[in-house]
């Protein structure tokens, strides 16, 4: 072999070489994620199930906290006697009133960006502005909520509250809101609204221009395009998003925090004492809205906080609860991108 | 691009056609004008796309947009419903009229006019939903809500374009199972559905097998007798079968319309020659 062929040979080798180890380092990075997030859990679980624990002392007593009395106990002073109940029933309303109020703002701004705006520099600056505000640090939105919800600017003093009408009753609003579920939703709503903004673009520029000169081609109006063809095509889309910015919402806490949610409380939103009451006495869900509230990550930190041991293994269970709670949210949306979008193969 | 001479297509287009009457002939006396353009320009931003194009089209009859890639004919055909309204940026002058109608004034209504001039396009594009849904969508949005009406028009609407046998048991699955050539002769029949008074094609068949394809042609063939159809078509075989006239477009000038016979036969333009007999484009 000549000089060129067997230099040739030697680089070839250590072409391959470097190619072998460039996998082993990608393989390394994704085991370095899998194996942190796997090393929390168990320890997690083994804290929460009382099996073992690294960080007790020798007189703690070790047992059992993931109990059903963990989902329908109040909080407690006693850590066996405490439970969660307040803090999923106010994630649960939070979480509703949230999509509710976030979910046609995102939708609809997002149909103005896509379908309706024109390319100026005005709608670039609010383009760009919506990917900024998606970065802005969750307690920032506390602090804004805290001023204008909670607080609106301390520009109401010994206001009535303003009554809502609605089929079975009236809705009263505090004004200002105060450190109410009201307060707390529209926080959140304003945090996740960039998400929800961005996510629906996407989803709405994924339907192929056919379809709308489809339907305006048949005379169709924008408004009827839109409605009829464009929504649900991008349905599926939307939907995962609106989930996904849910569950970042559902395990935020320093905004609450800063807004005034209570970390301890013995009552679920609207006073409700079972759940049969949101169908007995619906008038309870009136008062859903200008409750005090508390939620889950809320009591996790609480019990995290306190310097009891038990507490410690107490909050592990909570977090296994509200993992669980995550983990069917994004299932949902998985399910959603995946059953929906099947059938949408253009 | 087939390098036939244009005798012979002209022979195997009169060879196909199952004799159309003297009188469905565009020019003769019987037949209106239907859509008019005078002296139509049209600008993408700062390009002109169009220029100075003034053309009559008759009623009941087809027309055949034959050029080149990129001389304007599908820019023309789409100044026909307004289509290319929704492009950013176009501007046009000139005016054209359906029938009486100048369709540019302020007062027309754009949504009314794409009822009246249905549009069949390139790639089919049925909504992703189902076939009776596709078919009703036209009808439903000018707000027909009662069943038995939209049944007796979505029955109708495929029947006559052909589809009716193939998908009558299965009217409600999705229209996207369908193979290509059915998804367009269901744009067609969704088109109908609207009771337009033209249709505008864009190269319906250009995706299409050759059997698929004659089944359009023989479409277009049937729909003539009640309705305007302007086609644009790269396949110049396609357009001496099918059209009664044909307008050849280069560089967005309007450079000869005549009967089709006559144009394939004996062009009076030179490029007219040159484009048929395949010299370019």
């Amino acid at each position: 072999m000549n000089q060129a062929g067997l230099q040739y040979k030697r680089r070839l080798k250590r072409r391959h070489l470097v190619s072998r180890m460039f996998a082993i380092i990608c393989i390394i990075s994704t085991w370095f994620g899998l194996l942190v997030v796997a090393l929390l859990l168990i320890g997690l679980m083994f804290k929460a199930t009382g099996i073992f624990d690294i960080t007790a002392s020798s007189q703690t007593e070790l047992r059992n906290w993931l109990t059903p009395h963990l989902l329908t106990n109040h909080m407690s002073s006693h850590p066996e006697k405490a439970g969660m109940v307040a803090g999923i029933w106010g994630s649960f309303w939070l979480m509703v009133m949230t999509g509710f109020f976030s979910i046609p703002l995102g939708v609809g701004a997002a149909v103005y960006l896509e379908e309706y705006s024109r390319e100026n520099l005005f709608t670039k600056f609010i383009r760009l502005n919506i990917a900024n505000l998606a970065g802005v640090p969750s307690i920032v939105f506390g602090i804004l909520g805290l001023t204008v919800f909670a607080r609106m600017f301390s520009l109401f003093h010994d206001f009535p509250p303003i009554g809502i009408p609605v089929g079975i009753g009236m809705i009263k609003i505090p004004i200002p809101f105060g450190r109410t579920l009201l307060t707390g939703s529209l926080t959140l709503s304003l945090m996740i609204l960039p998400i929800i903004i961005i996510a629906s673009q996407e989803a709405l520029r994924s339907v192929p221009q056919s379809i709308r000169h489809a339907s305006l081609a048949l005379g169709a109006t924008k408004w009827q395009t839109i409605w009829h063809q464009v929504l649900p095509a991008s349905l599926p889309g939307i939907l995962t998003g609106t989930i996904l910015a849910l569950s970042r919402a559902i395990g935020e806490t320093a905004p609450l925090i800063v807004i005034g949610a209570v970390s301890f409380t013995v009552y679920n939103p609207g006073n409700m004492e079972h759940v049969s009451d949101y169908l007995t006495k619906p008038e309870v869900l009136l008062t859903v809205p200008s409750s005090d509230f508390t939620v889950m990550p809320l009591q996790i930190w609480n019990w995290g906080t306190k310097p009891q041991p038990e507490f410690q293994d107490l909050a592990s269970a909570a977090i296994i609860v509200l993992l669980l709670v995550l983990l069917c949210m994004n299932g949902l949306a998985v399910f959603l991108r995946h059953h929906y979008g099947k059938r949408l193969d253009w | 691009m087939n390098l036939n001479p244009s005798e012979n297509l002209i022979d195997t287009a009169t060879e196909n056609l199952p004799g159309p009457a003297v009188s469905e002939k565009p020019g003769s006396p019987e037949l209106a004008t239907k859509i008019e353009t005078r002296d139509l320009n049209f600008f993408y931003g700062p390009m002109q796309a169009l220029f100075g194009i003034s053309i009559k089209i008759a009623e009941r009859s087809v027309t055949a947009l034959i050029g080149p890639s990129g001389c304007g004919k599908s820019t023309f055909l789409r100044t026909i419903n307004r289509m290319n309204d929704i492009i950013e940026g176009t501007r046009i002058t000139g005016t054209v009229y359906l029938e009486n109608e100048s369709i540019y004034d302020p007062q027309v209504d754009v949504v009314e006019l794409r009822k009246k001039v249905g549009m069949v396009f390139q790639k089919s594009n049925p909504f992703p939903k189902t076939i009776f849904d596709n078919v009703a969508y036209g009808p439903r949005v000018t707000g027909i809500k009662n069943k038995n009406e939209l049944e007796e028009i979505v029955e109708r609407s495929l029947k006559q374009s052909a589809i009716w046998d193939e998908v009558k048991d299965r009217l409600n699955s999705s229209a996207l199972a369908l193979s290509g050539g059915q998804q367009q002769r269901l744009c067609i029949a969704r088109t109908l559905a609207t009771n337009p008074e033209v249709i505008l094609m864009d190269e319906p068949a250009s995706a299409l097998d050759p059997g698929s394809t004659s089944r359009i042609e023989d479409l277009i063939y049937k729909l003539k007798q009640e309705y305007t159809i302007v086609i644009v078509t790269h396949n110049m075989q396609q357009a001496a079968r099918v059209s009664d006239s044909t307008a050849f477009f280069y560089q967005g000038e309007l450079i000869e319309f005549g009967l089709t016979e006559t144009l394939f036969r004996s062009p009076r333009e030179k490029k007219t020659e040159d484009y048929i007999t395949g010299r370019f484009g």
